[in-house]
Parts: structure tokens; C-alpha cells; sequence
């Protein structure tokens, strides 16, 4: 059942919801924590609707693990400024989800509780990092579920997992009571089963909050009284370089073949829709320059935004002759080797010697690629895109190229919308191999109801909405 | 050999503020330890800085007090380091864009005026306070996220005494302003001192030693002696000055090594994310300015060179601002300046200091100083008789008008009055006379005859004249 429905239901939605997350723990490890004694007297738009939330954002007197050992007993005393919107609107979080360990890293599989599984094939993963939140929405566990995203951990896993995956512009939901992966790129999105009940949830989380200066002091009107799939003449454009089959020689596989195929379709059925879809050039190296862009700005803001966790005012209180004994200590037990290297490379990339030629250049790449894509959005209403160059993995996968042009150009293109805090949704669009696939659409700052409005036609058009995986084979 | 000291001074201040620099948690340091603490402060996950604003405005106003270059756009920075009295694992400084750059301030070291140029002045966040003891460490986060304002100037200071005037001048402009209590024995003004030392004439400074964290400005006096002493006894010894931090024992007066190398730790600086740049109006600008009040330096210019005040007079003056104040609003009440200055630095700071009151707190009202003071200049009392009338005034809580009716107190400035007792005087003391005439300097015991007989009334000045003339008459 989508959102916008279970609004008008009476069934007791929270204790089937209880059932299925307890139902499917064991195999597909979405919870870190379910709540068996959720309920919320509060009344409003959502009220009674069971939701899940990655176990980064804050809970009052619910354990919140950011999946790492170096919080695995921490019990907040304030509430994120999203929980405590939904907690207001009537909503009931039936469960805490697992992510990769602190939100690094795009696989499901980090997490101090294990790896999410793919309800579509318990084979592969869901992706990341907002594992648990993917799974449980395409479970059909819960309606929707909150992530973050910070280069495409809503976004992606929703591709892999056959449902919808939003980030909205920078600042239209307080981040305050999010535990920063890279404050300069994270975002709140949200998971759902169609672009509709994106919108009712945004309107229930979105705006300004004084607590969290990046939040942007903008009155938005209704998305979900205002969605319209009257997209006509609207204009698209796809980026000719990311499509180019000749980009990806040794790379090209059926299943690549079968993804271009479908995003063939979807752009037939733009045009049915009366859009104009354009391809556009953009200089390669800058599609190229993505991902380690991102990686040398997310790395440098998160060794900085963990420091607080050296067990001194809370989590595990490490062991030592001095204090930097006890904090080292600390440090060294609660994070798995993956988040380690990433704190090496952070540190490495700010240490003064290297942070103009890492870090600032950096940050001059971003915004190279920021005023492009800017500038685009003054001609074209959206960007698409597929969704991922493959299915969801396997977990038994080789480590992949991640200097190939299919994972530089590719896998990681959503980080854009990180870079520019541009709008960005992820929505099914098929199946390849009997697993989904989907497209990526990406808007101008502020432009999230157009963005909401193409990808609401789009949906319109296909027979993905609301689907759930079966979950059971 | 001659050397030339240069020294050079970043001074801590924390501000006086409602809530802490990035967080809502009361700035109160000195109730029960970590009583003022919130998760902002705490760095507990999730949380995220929002800036000050009455902080901010404090900065702007310490930047234009310290004719400083306000920046078009505040922005912030964090400086990486792991401590347990840094929650975050970061401070948030500015060191990018400082709240101002490129000041001054003119400062007097004794009677001269020596230019102190500013290199910046910036906004940042306090840490916790540590306490150290044998075996274990106590923590009080009450000072986590307390606004700090940090002052660096050139290193162009070039004695003891012109450091220790700039840091008074320094404190002076933050009481002044209203900005800080600046109160130096609860630590809200620490120092980090730079001194080197090299050959009179050499155009070349001489490797810069840091002296970190002095809380006093004796120990300030102390340690940049100390250091001095110490880098030319190596200097003759033929060693060489390190570029290192040291610290200052106040026990045994001498600085000791606490790591090498002052620009060794990399605090892996970058602009804070969570704080979009924030523009900085020229009508905030404005706004602030309008709130500065006149400094201290600029009244001692006006006292002495338009008042002709004594340089003296004036910096007991403008000592603190309530007394400078007090002393304007005595002038517009249009006594005379000089006059008024002797009043203030000798009767009435005389008066707070032994009684150790403030000025805002006794009951004589500017007003009442003026009137005290026309009695006397119109010789309608004396000045002693005005000294009387300024303690009774204070004693009593009573106007000033009231104490000179209840003392009866007036003064015979008439000379035909004054005349007749003059000569009853001498009458009644005529072998005095004599012996005045055989050269006996009796002339004080004469006035002070005059004196008894009208009980203190007559006024001096003119008992002593006509005391003269009629003496002169006889000697005749």
C-alpha cells in the first residue's frame, strides 16, 4: 500500500509494519534497533503511518548507532529536527536502519550489525549507504523510510532496491540531529514506493529550522497539493559523454547494453510526454573528476566531523596511561579499518603540505562542475541519467575498476547533486536480469517541485509504482 | 653587546554575552562546573553550530574600536586538534577572513604616545577548563563554546612597558566598550607573548620565541624579562635562540621549553561548512559604530590638549569609564575643565579609592560636584570649606545646598568686615607686633587669629591681603 493511501486507512498499519520488520530481520537485516512498542498519541497528516530511520539521526531515548561500534550503546537525549517533524505530524518510527559504518560507503555492508540484503535477491546487496532504509521501504515493511545522502546513499540503494530515492535542494530539510558524514554535501532524502508520497513527506519535513544555519529560509508551497504530471514542453537534457558506448570498450557487458536499452525507452516515453530531451557534451574530464572530487572533499570534512568520538564525554571509554592513550584507544577499537582509511586520507588531504593541491582544488573542481551544471539548469528543466551502470551487485563481486569509465562516469554520477545541493530523484524503470534498474533525474537549486513533476509523469508512464520486492525468494 | 627587544602580543579575551559563541548554552563559567553545558557544546553526534549574533556585533565593535578593516563577508574556520577540553575535535576560529584586520591603537608609555599596529583581531570559541591533578584530570565544559576574542598585534613593541601599556590600553577598550569584564584573576585575559632580541641596528629580528597562556599581566612583565635575560645570556654564551614555545614558572620566575619549532603543529585549518558565509551590512556597520563610546586615549588627548588637564590627572581619570563620564557630564554643566580635573583626581577618586566605592554608587551626583565647586570658585565658601561640604555631602546623603545651611557655613569676603577684625587683631596682640617688627615671622599667627575670631569664614585669600596692607600701615 503506497502512503497516500494508508492516510485513509483504518487498519492498524504500526503493528503489521512491527510484523514485517520482525518478520524479515533475520534475513535481510534492515534494523538495527525495532521499536516493538512503537506508537505516537500525536495527531496530524501522518498520523498512525509506520515509518523507518537510518540509525545516523538522532532519537531521543533510542539508541543510535550510526552502525558503528564507537556508538553501538549511545542513547541521544535530543531529537533531529526530522524526527521530531514526523514525531509531530503523527508518524511512527517502527525501527532504527542500518547503514554503512558513520554513512561511508555505498555497499549495505559495513554496518557494526552486518550487511543488508536485497529484497530482489538475497545475493546481492541493496547499496548504500542507507542500507536498512532501502530495504525496508522495497520490503513493503514500511511506506517510507528517511535516509541520508551525501554522494548518492538515498539515491542509489533505491535504484538497486526498485523504488524511489529523493534528495531535495541544500537546506529545504534541517540537518540538525544528523550525525555529519560531510556537512558540505549531506542531505536528508527519503525513500518511498512513488513520487507522490515523496511529496507528502517532504512537506512534513521540509523547512527552515534555526538550528542548523544552512537551512534555507524559503516558504515552499504544498509539493504534493501542487504535483502535476502535465510535464509538456518541458526540456531534458542526458550528457552524451556518461551514453557514449564507445567510452566503454572493454567495459560494455549485456547487462550495460540491456540499461542503455532501457533508458532508450524512458526517453521515448519523455517525448511521449510532450518533453523536449536534448543530448549535451560536457568535457569529459570533468565527468572523470567527479568522483575523486568527491572523494577528497567527503574524506577531508569527515575526519574533521568525527573527532568528537574519542570516548571521552560518551561511547566506549577507551584505556591508556594519558589522555591521549584513552582517546587513541578508543578511536582504534571503534572504527572498522574501512572508516580508518578514510580518516588517514582526510587528514592527508588537509595537512597543510597537500591541502592546496587535495583539498582546495578540490573544492575549485566542485565548483567547475557546479557553475557548468548551473548554468544547464538555466536552459534545461532537468538532467537524466540511468540510474547505475549495473544491477545490484552480488556480494561476492569482485572489487570493481574504480578507475574505469564505467564506475568513474557511471556509478558516480549523482554526486553532482551533492556538489550543486541540486535536487536529484532516483525511480524504478525496469528490470535487467530480473533485478530493477532505474533513471536518475536532477533539477536546479530550488527547482524540486518541477523536478517532483517530471518524475511524477514519468512514473505515470511506467508500471513501477508502488512495487514491492517479494522478499521471500 | 646592545640588543633591541621586539615583542609581539596575541591576547585572549572572553567576551561577556547571554549564550555561548555557536550554541544556546548560558555563557556562565563560573557557576557549578559543567552546570552551563548543552549537547551543542558537548559535541554529542548531530549537532550544529549558529553564531552569536550579539557576539558578532561585540566583534565588529571591537574591530572598529580597534580601527580595524571589517570584512563584506563573516566567515569561520576550524582549527583540527584532539584535546579532551575541545569537545568538537575542532575549534571554530577565524583565520581566513578575522573579524578585523590592519588596526591600531595609539597607547601613552608614560608621557609618550607609541602607535601599537594590529594585525587582526578574531572571533572564536573557548575551551573547556582543565584541572590537573596527581593522578586524575577534572574537566569543567561551563567555558566549552564561551566567545573568545583573540587580538594579535605586530611585533612592534620594544620594552616591557610599552607591552604592559598596550595591555592595559587593550583591557581598557574592552571594559569601555562593554564588550568584556576582562576580569585578569578569573582568567578572562590570557596572553601568549613572542620576544626576540637582536644586535642594536640590525634591521634583521631575531628568532621569535613564544611564551604561551600567561593569565596576568605581572606574569606577562615577568616572563618577557625572564626571556629577555635568558636569550642574551645565551647569546653570549654563544648558543642559539630556537624558534620553540616556552612557558613562564611564575615560582621561580624563569620560562622553560614545551615543544619545538611555534609553527609545528598543523592544525589542518578549513572554512567551517555548517556557517554559509553570512554578508556583513555597511548599515550593521553602523549600527555598531553608533554604540562605540569615545575611548580612553581619545579623552586624554582632549583633556590635556584642549582642557589643559595635567597628562596625570587625566589617565587617573580616564582610569575607568563611569569616572570619565562623570567627569564630562561635571564640564557640561559648565564648570571650568582644569578646575574640575583637580576635583576629580584629587577629592573625588581620593575619596572612592579609600572607601573603595564606584562611582556610580555614591550619592553625590555630578550636579552636587558642580555646585560644590561654584561655592568656591565664587568665594562664597572656601575650598576647605568645600572639602568639609563634599565629605558631609557623602557622610549624610544630604544636598550640598542643606550641609552648608546646617554647618552655617559662609565666608566674609567682604573687605570693610574683613578690616575691622584685622585690625581688632592687632590690637589685641600688640608686643606680637613688636616683636613682628624685631623680625619674628608671626604673619601666619596674625591670619590665623583672623580665622578663630570668624570661625573659619573668612576667606583666606583676602584675610592674608588686607592683613598685609594693615601690617604695612603700622610698620609705617
Amino acid at each position: 500500500m503506497l502512503l497516500e493511501d494508508m492516510i485513509k486507512s483504518n487498519n492498524n498499519l504500526v503493528k503489521e509494519s512491527l510484523e514485517k520488520a520482525n518478520k524479515y530481520q533475520e534475513e535481510y537485516n534492515s534494523f538495527v534497533t525495532i521499536i516493538d512498542n512503537a506508537n505516537n498519541d500525536k495527531d496530524g497528516m501522518l498520523k498512525g503511518i509506520p515509518y523507518g530511520i537510518k540509525d545516523n539521526f538522532s532519537t531521543k531515548g533510542i539508541l543510535s548507532t550510526a552502525s558503528s561500534n564507537i556508538l553501538k550503546n549511545y542513547v541521544p537525549f535530543f531529537d533531529a529536527t526530522v524526527y521530531e517533524k514526523l514525531n509531530n505530524a503523527g508518524a511512527v518510527c517502527i525501527g532504527k536502519t542500518v547503514l554503512d559504518e558513520l554513512a561511508m560507503g555505498g555497499s549495505g555492508t559495513t554496518g557494526h550489525t552486518g550487511a543488508v540484503k536485497n529484497p530482489w535477491d538475497k545475493t546481492r546487496l541493496i547499496g548504500g549507504s542507507s542500507a536498512g532504509s532501502a530495504s525496508s521501504v522495497a520490503l513493503g515493511i514500511v511506506p517510507f523510510a528517511i535516509g541520508s545522502d551525501t554522494g548518492d546513499s538515498v539515491r542509489k540503494p533505491a535504484i538497486y532496491g526498485g523504488i524511489v530515492g529523493y534528495k531535495p535542494t541544500y537546506g529545504l530539510i534541517s540537518r540538525y540531529g544528523l550525525f555529519p558524514f560531510a556537512c558540505s554535501l549531506d542531505h536528508v532524502g527519503i525513500f518511498t514506493r512513488s513520487v507522490k508520497d515523496v511529496s507528502i513527506v517532504l512537506d512534513t519535513i521540509k523547512g527552515y529550522d534555526e538550528k542548523d544555519m544552512t537551512s534555507l529560509k524559503v516558504e515552499t508551497p504544498s509539493f504534493y497539493e501542487n504535483i502535476n504530471s502535465n510535464v509538456k514542453g518541458k526540456k531534458l537534457f542526458y550528457i552524451k559523454e556518461l551514453l557514449d558506448i564507445n567510452n566503454y570498450k572493454d567495459d560494455m557487458d549485456e547487462e550495460l547494453v540491456s540499461i542503455f536499452d532501457n533508458f532508450k525507452k524512458s526517453i521515448e516515453l519523455c517525448k511521449e510526454l510532450g518533453m523536449e530531451v536534448s543530448e549535451v557534451s560536457i568535457d569529459k574530464r570533468l565527468l572523470e573528476a567527479v568522483f575523486p572530487t568527491y572523494f577528497a572533499i567527503s574524506c577531508a570534512e569527515a575526519t574533521s566531523n568525527n573527532s568528537n568520538l574519542t570516548g571521552i564525554i560518551f561511547g566506549p571509554r577507551g584505556e591508556g596511561a594519558s589522555i591521549d592513550e584513552i582517546m587513541f584507544d578508543a578511536r582504534t577499537k571503534g572504527f572498522s579499518e574501512l572508516i580508518k582509511r578514510r580518516f588517514v586520507l582526510g587528514s592527508y588531504i588537509l595537512q597543510k603540505e597537500n591541502q592546496e593541491k587535495l583539498f582546495l582544488n578540490a573544492g575549485r573542481i566542485r565548483r567547475l562542475i557546479v557553475d557548468k551544471f548551473t548554468e544547464l539548469f538555466k536552459e534545461y528543466d532537468a538532467l537524466i541519467l540511468p540510474g547505475s551502470g549495473s544491477v545490484a551487485p552480488t556480494f561476492k563481486s569482485e572489487d570493481i575498476d574504480k578507475l574505469s569509465d564505467r564506475y568513474l562516469l557511471l556509478e558516480n554520477h549523482m554526486a553532482i547533486g551533492n556538489f550543486g545541493g541540486f535536487p536529484s530523484i532516483s525511480i524504478p524503470s525496469g528490470f535487467v536480469n530480473n533485478m530493477p534498474i532505474g533513471l536518475s533525474l536532477t533539477s536546479g537549486v530550488l527547482e524540486d517541485q518541477k523536478l517532483l513533476d517530471i518524475a511524477y509523469a514519468l512514473e505515470g508512464k511506467m508500471e513501477y509504482k508502488g512495487q514491492i520486492a517479494k522478499g521471500d525468494n | 653587546m646592545e640588543y633591541e627587544v621586539t615583542i609581539g602580543l596575541e591576547v585572549h579575551c572572553e567576551v561577556s554575552s547571554a549564550t555561548k559563541m555557536f550554541s544556546k548554552g548560558i555563557n556562565g563559567y563560573n557557576e557549578i562546573p559543567n552546570s552551563n553545558v548543552n549537547q551543542v557544546d558537548l559535541a554529542f553526534p548531530g549537532i550544529l553550530p549558529t553564531v552569536n549574533e550579539e557576539a558578532l556585533k561585540k566583534g565588529i565593535k571591537m574591530a572598529l574600536a580597534l580601527n580595524c578593516e571589517v570584512p563584506d563577508v563573516l566567515m569561520f574556520d576550524r582549527k583540527n586538534y584532539y584535546y579532551p577540553d575541545l569537545p568538537k575535535g575542532f575549534q571554530i576560529t577565524q583565520s581566513k577572513k578575522p573579524i578585523g584586520t590592519n588596526g591600531y591603537i595609539n597607547v601613552y608609555v608614560g608621557d609618550k604616545v607609541k602607535r601599537i599596529d594590529i594585525v587582526d583581531i578574531h572571533i572564536e570559541e573557548d575551551t573547556a577548563s582543565l584541572d590537573h591533578y596527581d593522578t586524575y584530570s577534572l574537566i569543567n565544559y561551563n567555558r566549552a563554546g564561551v566567545p573568545l576574542f583573540e587580538t594579535v598585534t605586530a611585533p612592534c613593541m620594544h620594552s616591557v612597558d610599552e607591552a604592559i601599556a598596550f595591555l592595559d590600553a587593550l583591557r581598557k577598550i574592552f571594559l569601555y566598550t562593554g564588550v568584556s569584564e576582562a576580569r585578569l584573576d578569573r582568567g578572562q585575559m590570557r596572553c601568549d607573548v613572542n620576544v626576540s632580541i637582536a644586535p642594536v641596528g640590525s634591521n634583521v629580528l631575531g628568532t621569535r620565541v613564544e611564551i604561551k597562556n600567561i593569565p596576568s599581566f605581572i606574569n606577562v612583565k615577568g616572563a618577557i624579562i625572564a626571556e629577555i635575560e635568558r636569550q642574551k645570556e645565551a647569546l653570549k654564551n654563544g648558543e642559539e635562540i630556537y624558534q620553540e614555545t616556552r612557558r613562564y614558572d611564575e615560582n621561580d620566575g624563569k620560562t622553560y621549553r614545551m615543544r619545538e619549532k611555534v609553527d609545528g603543529v598543523d592544525y589542518k585549518y578549513f572554512t567551517e561548512p555548517n556557517i554559509p558565509p553570512y554578508r556583513i551590512s555597511n548599515e550593521l556597520i553602523e549600527e555598531v559604530r553608533n554604540t562605540l563610546p569615545r575611548l580612553q586615549f581619545e579623552r586624554i588627548d582632549e583633556y590635556v590638549n584642549k582642557y589643559e588637564v595635567s597628562l596625570v590627572d587625566a589617565k587617573s581619570i580616564v582610569k575607568e569609564k563611569s569616572v570619565a563620564d562623570y567627569y564630562e557630564e561635571v564640564i557640561k554643566l559648565g564648570v571650568n575643565p582644569k578646575i574640575a580635573s583637580n576635583w576629580m583626581a584629587n577629592t573625588v577618586l581620593g575619596y572612592l579609592n579609600k572607601e573603595e566605592k564606584d562611582i556610580n554608587d555614591i550619592y553625590l551626583t555630578p550636579n552636587m560636584l558642580a555646585e560644590i565647586i561654584e561655592m568656591v570658585e565664587s568665594n562664597k565658601i572656601s575650598s576647605k570649606q568645600g572639602k568639609d561640604v563634599f565629605n558631609k555631602v557623602l557622610e549624610e546623603n544630604k544636598e550640598p545646598k542643606v550641609i552648608v545651611d546646617e554647618l552655617g557655613i559662609k565666608q566674609i569676603a567682604n573687605e570693610d568686615e574683613l578690616r575691622v577684625i584685622v585690625n581688632e587683631v592687632l590690637n589685641e596682640n600688640m608686643n606680637m607686633v613688636e616683636q613682628y617688627k624685631n623680625g619674628k615671622n608671626l604673619f601666619n599667627f596674625f591670619v590665623g587669629q583672623v580665622m578663630k575670631k570668624t570661625s573659619g569664614q573668612a576667606n583666606p585669600a583676602l584675610a592674608n591681603k588686607i592683613m598685609k596692607e594693615e601690617i604695612d600701615k603700622r610698620w609705617k
